[in-house]
Formats: structure tokens, C-alpha cells, sequence
């Protein structure tokens, strides 16, 4: 694939237009809300917009990985409600280091069922995640008895769990400093190491892969224990920002992270895509959200856009690689 | 390796306990219904009575009728994940278009294009996905995603946010009405179930169907229109949607612009217990009504036992799994995937 400085080089200007669609309506949508907003390029709001993002995000980077892998994971709403529910509901009963790693426990052995099902007995992810989502919902009614849990507001201002959500380092918020250093973490094992190579092979061409000597059932497997860990990473930091949580605060949130995951450019055939394009995903969801409120739009109107802009992101993408805009397809 | 190719289904019933037997083996999610509702109706003392039967397909009409659109479509190779907020949109259209001032002299009549507004509404978002599909290539999950939120979008513009009551009250009245010794409601689902069936298993349209999803190759070089053809599968599931919205509201008597909101996988649910495949090619309504009655039976008898709605989450999500695995031992002989 020719890259970026290359394209510049050749002058091949469509062919950068298609390939980098997403960077390019990314700077597009940045310089039309700045000059719309005066307020919208300044850093307080762009800290803001970065960390409301961000479990969304966290969230986004494990389902990612799955992505790339030729699978889809659709509970990890349904496993950030439990997540969070069991966090934050343990925090007072066992403190707090061990609440975290009680969670993060159940959540990775969630994620092991998953990747069970679908890594060794070759299952349909989308219905196993399906079945799961539902399984799992109810898990997280069945644990908390159907209340909202919380954090004693009396501990709440002196527990040190409370750093996750909303402690800082050097004024930036923690929500956002996590997300980048998973993203940085995950992007470079996914693109540096075998293991990623693998995971690519994987989604790529499942039957090469085989041939090539890579556990097929065992790095399907893997790549649920990564969502479900970066699940369990949002569930501590909604957890910890909120102090407190619904026992459905995930309902709907996996078709938003896949959303996001399809918008940064990763294909659902699998094989392709990038962290660094979820990254981007994530970040024009929230840009576009933020800056249609700061223009005067109802917080409706991101949805309408958010529709023309995913369909728009994928069509450049599947044209650019057919060669020919329309589908030949009678 | 379609199992469920159109014409074997009558030919395999008449063979005996054999072939019932097998009709069960293809239809597993039956063998549980029949489980199910003998286990209810041991266990309560309300659950066996021709009232509750009406009930309960009272209940699964909404999901139900959704759900017969949407084998049509995933028979295809495709899916449709907008299903919830066209749901909406039919009824939020519909509530409102029947208080126009301009119908206000119509009386009842008034419901007719307030209804046909509703159904159209479903009718050409259907169309619009369809579209997208057929000429930009998009895959319809991506598609359909994509539309999930933007009509949810379009649902709150148009309301502004707000709920509508329905001011007429043959409209609200529909809801409970009774036809013939059933309930409205159950007389249209039962209806339509029946015309998707022969629509799916003695149509060249249905066969299409299958024959698209199966193999899309093949298909458009066996002459068919692929494109279009598409395009009508999601219209039809789009004007399911619309019809489940507007029966819904008339159920309540209102719309919410939230109506049916994440509600959409339920509907994927029940059709692929019914048997019906996401890679396309296989599936029948037969399987679709077992899978939405499996629903429907489960959440009422559960209630009836006074058992927490909980419960009957990790149930579904148990067996929605049990059936695919059990697909998946039964159906392996035509299985050529690598193993590893």
C-alpha cells in the first residue's frame, strides 16, 4: 500500500483523498466548527470533549482489536454495566484495590466465555456477543437486585479510587490520560509485535493463517480477553467519575463503539484497520457532537450527521479499493 | 447446503415420526417452545387458558411483526438495525398526523392518512437503506447503523422531543378491539405471518430470496436483479417496522420519540432462534414465529411465576447460544471449514 508522503509526492491526489478520507473530514470538521465557534478550539473544551470521549474510547480500542480479528463483540455494553455496577457496589464492602480486581476478574472471565465460544467452538460472534449482551444484562439485575448502587457520598471526596474519573496529572484530566496511554499500549502491540501480526493473519484470511502456523482458536480467544479488559478499564473510570452507577449505564453502547470503530475506517470483514483510525473515530464522534451543540443545535442533530458521515466515511473506502464509485452490483 | 430450501418443507412434515422428527431437528427452537409452555403450564395456575394465549400474542405482535420483515432480510445476507427507530418515527408520524386541524372535519376517517402517513414513513426509509446498499456497496450493518442513529435523529426533530396522545379515540380503542373472537392485534400478526410464509416458500420472489442470500454470484448470473430485489426485502421490513409502530401506539394510545429505543437486537434475536442464518440463505417464517413465541411465552410464563424479569435475560441469552450450538452439531455434514 503506498503511503501518505508517497501519495503526496506522486500528486496522486484522489488516491490520497480515498485512502485518508477520515484524517482529512477529521481536520475538515475541526476547521469548520473552529471558525463557526470561537469557543470551540479553545483547550478547556477541547479537554472536555477528549474526556467525555474517552470511555467510549477505551471501550473502542478492545472492540478494535476483535474487529481486526474477523469478529464483532456487541456486549461490552451490557459488560460496562456490570462492571461498573460490581466496582462501584464492592468499593465499600472490600475497598477499593480489591473491588478493582474482583471486577476485573469477573469482566475477563465475561470476556473468556466470549472468546470460548467463538475461538474453540467457531460459533457466529455476532450471536454469541448477542446472547451474551442479554446474559450479561441480566447478570448485572441479578447481582444488584435491580437497585442503583453507589459510592457512601460520605467516602467519595476521600477514597483514592476517585482518581480514575476525575483526579489529574500536569492539568490533564485522568480519563484522558488512560486512554491515550491504552491507545499508545494496544496500538503498538497490535502494530508492532507477532502477535499483532497475528491478529491481522487472523481476520485477514483465517485458512492461511492456519497454514501458516498461527492458533487460529487461541488469538480469537485473546482478542476478547483484550475487549473485556479494556472494558473493565471504562467500568473503573465510569465508575469512578460517577460514583455511582445504573444497573443499564452500558444499554446501547455497543453499536455506539462499533459506530465509532466503522467510522475510524476498520473494516467489519476484518483483516484492516488501525487504533489509530478508532482514535480518530472516536474523537470526530465527540468533535461532531460538541461542536453542533456549540453552533446551537439541538443534541439530536450529531445523530443525523453522524448517519451521513459514517455511510460517507465507508463508501469512500469500499470505492477506493473497487476502484469505481457505484457497486457493479445489478 | 440449504436445509431449508423451499419446497422440502411439506414434502418432509408428511413422512411419518421420521420426518416429524427431523422437522423437529430443524427446528429446534419448537421442540423448546413445546417444552416451555408444558412447563407453564404445570408450574401456574393462569398460564394454561385461552385468555393468556391471547395475551401473550398480543404481546409478541410488536416484536413479532418486526421480526417477519426481518427474516425476509437476513434470508437475504443482510440485516437491519433501524428497525427501533422507524418503530418511532411510524408512530410519532401517525399519533400526530391524525390531530392535523386540515382532517379535523374527517372523524374517523381522519386515522386513514395519518396511518397511510405512518406506513409510508417506514415504506421509503426502507427504500433509502435499500438504496444505499445496493449502489454505494456498503455493507447493510454498517448501513443500518448508520441509519439507527440518524433516524432516531429524524424522530427528534420532527417531535421536538415530545410525546403525542392520540385525541381519537377509535384509534386507542383499536388496541383492544376484538375480531371474530380474538384480539385485533393477534388477527393481523397471524395474518401476516401466514402471507410472508407463502410469500417466502411459494413465490418466485421468495425464492429469490433464497437464492440471493445463498449464493449472490449465482443469482445475479441466474438473471436476478439483485439490487432491487434487495431494495424491496428492506422496504418490506421497513413497512413491518412502520405497522409494529403504529399497532404499538395504539396499544398505548401515544408515542415517545424513545419508543423501541436499543430494542433492536431483540428482533435479531428472535429470528435467529427461529433458525434463521446472518451469512444469508437459509431461514423460514415457521422457525421466526417459533423463536418470537419462544420470547413471548418465556417473558409472560416467568412473569406469571413471579419470577424477576432478570431471570429471563440470561435465560434468552443462554439459549440463543444453545441453539446455535445445537445448529451447529446438526447441521455439520455440509461443513467445510478448516480445523484446527
Amino acid at each position: 500500500m503506498t503511503g501518505f508522503v508517497e501519495r503526496i509526492r506522486e500528486g496522486d491526489l484522489k488516491g490520497l483523498i480515498a485512502r485518508n478520507g477520515i484524517f482529512i473530514a477529521f481536520v475538515g470538521f475541526m476547521i469548520a466548527f473552529g471558525i463557526g465557534s470561537d469557543k470551540f478550539l479553545s483547550f478547556d473544551n477541547l479537554e472536555s470533549v477528549v474526556r467525555s470521549s474517552a470511555m467510549i474510547g477505551v471501550m473502542a480500542l478492545g472492540v478494535t482489536v476483535v474487529v481486526i480479528s474477523g469478529n464483532l463483540d456487541l456486549s461490552v455494553g451490557s459488560m460496562l454495566s456490570f462492571g461498573t455496577v460490581m466496582v462501584v457496589d464492592l468499593h465499600d464492602k472490600i475497598g477499593p484495590g480489591p473491588a478493582i480486581l474482583v471486577m476485573m476478574a469477573c469482566v475477563l472471565l465475561l470476556g473468556a466465555v466470549n472468546g470460548f465460544l467463538v475461538g474453540f467452538v467457531r460459533l457466529n460472534s455476532l450471536i454469541v456477543t448477542l446472547g451474551m449482551l442479554s446474559a450479561i444484562q441480566g447478570l448485572t439485575l441479578i447481582y444488584s437486585g435491580g437497585k442503583n448502587v453507589d459510592v457512601d457520598p460520605s467516602t467519595q471526596d476521600i477514597t483514592w479510587f476517585r482518581v480514575f474519573g476525575r483526579g489529574e496529572v500536569v492539568g490533564i484530566d485522568m480519563p484522558i490520560i488512560i486512554f491515550f496511554a491504552l491507545a499508545v499500549f494496544i496500538g503498538s502491540i497490535v502494530a508492532f509485535t507477532p502477535y499483532g501480526r497475528r491478529v491481522y493473519a487472523v481476520g485477514g484470511n483465517p485458512t492461511a493463517a492456519v497454514f501458516s502456523g498461527i492458533r487460529r482458536n487461541r488469538v480469537v480467544f485473546s482478542t476478547y480477553l483484550v475487549s473485556a479488559f479494556c472494558v473493565g478499564v471504562a467500568s473503573i473510570i465510569l465508575g469512578s467519575r460517577v460514583m455511582g452507577s445504573q444497573n443499564n449505564v452500558g444499554q446501547g453502547y455497543e453499536l455506539l463503539v462499533l459506530a465509532s470503530v466503522i467510522l475510524g475506517g476498520t473494516s467489519l470483514l476484518g483483516g484492516s484497520g488501525s487504533i489509530l483510525k478508532t482514535v480518530i473515530g472516536v474523537l470526530i464522534l465527540g468533535f461532531i457532537q460538541n461542536g453542533l451543540l456549540l453552533l446551537g443545535y439541538p443534541y439530536f442533530a450529531q445523530w443525523i450527521v453522524t448517519w451521513i458521515v459514517i455511510i460517507l466515511a465507508v463508501w469512500l473506502d469500499v470505492a477506493a479499493k473497487r476502484g469505481r464509485l457505484l457497486s457493479p452490483i445489478a | 447446503m440449504s436445509q431449508t430450501s423451499v419446497e422440502r418443507i411439506p414434502v418432509q412434515t408428511n413422512r411419518g415420526t421420521g420426518g416429524n422428527f427431523r422437522w423437529l431437528l430443524r427446528h429446534p427452537i419448537w421442540a423448546f417452545v413445546v417444552i416451555v409452555f408444558i412447563f407453564f403450564s404445570l408450574m401456574t395456575d393462569n398460564f394454561f387458558s385461552l385468555g393468556n394465549f391471547e395475551n401473550i400474542l398480543v404481546q409478541t405482535s410488536t416484536l413479532g411483526l418486526i421480526a417477519l420483515g426481518m427474516t425476509i432480510v437476513m434470508i437475504n445476507g443482510n440485516i437491519d438495525l433501524s428497525v427501533g427507530a422507524v418503530v418511532a418515527l411510524a408512530a410519532s408520524l401517525t399519533v400526530d398526523i391524525m390531530g392535523w386541524p386540515v382532517f379535523e372535519s374527517w372523524g374517523n376517517w381522519q386515522i386513514l392518512p395519518a396511518v397511510a402517513a405512518g406506513l409510508a414513513s417506514g415504506v421509503l426509509l426502507g427504500a433509502l437503506n435499500g438504496l444505499i446498499v445496493w449502489k454505494t456497496g456498503v455493507d447493510a450493518f454498517i448501513v443500518t447503523l448508520g441509519a439507527m442513529l440518524g433516524v432516531r435523529g429524524l424522530v427528534f426533530v420532527y417531535t421536538g422531543e415530545q410525546s403525542f396522545f392520540a385525541m381519537n379515540f377509535a384509534y386507542s380503542d383499536f388496541g383492544a378491539s376484538r375480531f371474530l373472537g380474538l384480539p385485533t392485534l393477534a388477527w393481523i400478526f397471524l395474518a401476516f405471518t401466514v402471507l410472508m410464509h407463502v410469500l417466502l416458500s411459494r413465490t418466485v420472489h421468495g425464492s429469490n430470496t433464497y437464492a440471493v442470500g445463498d449464493n449472490r454470484e449465482a443469482a445475479v448470473n441466474a438473471g436476478i436483479r439483485v439490487g432491487p430485489h434487495m431494495m424491496v426485502n428492506f422496504m418490506i421490513v421497513g413497512f413491518f417496522a412502520a405497522l409494529a409502530g403504529i399497532t404499538l401506539s395504539t396499544q398505548m394510545g401515544a408515542s415517545t420519540p424513545n419508543l423501541w429505543r436499543d430494542y433492536e437486537l431483540w428482533v435479531i434475536t428472535a429470528t435467529v432462534l427461529g433458525g434463521t442464518k446472518l451469512t444469508g440463505g437459509a431461514g423460514n417464517i415457521i422457525g421466526t414465529f417459533g423463536g418470537v413465541l419462544a420470547i413471548g411465552i418465556l417473558r409472560n410464563g416467568m412473569n406469571l411465576m413471579q419470577v424477576p424479569a432478570f431471570y429471563v435475560l440470561v435465560i434468552l441469552g443462554v439459549i440463543l447460544i444453545a441453539v446455535l450450538f445445537l445448529d451447529k452439531q446438526l447441521n455439520r455434514k455440509g461443513e467445510e471449514e478448516l480445523r484446527l
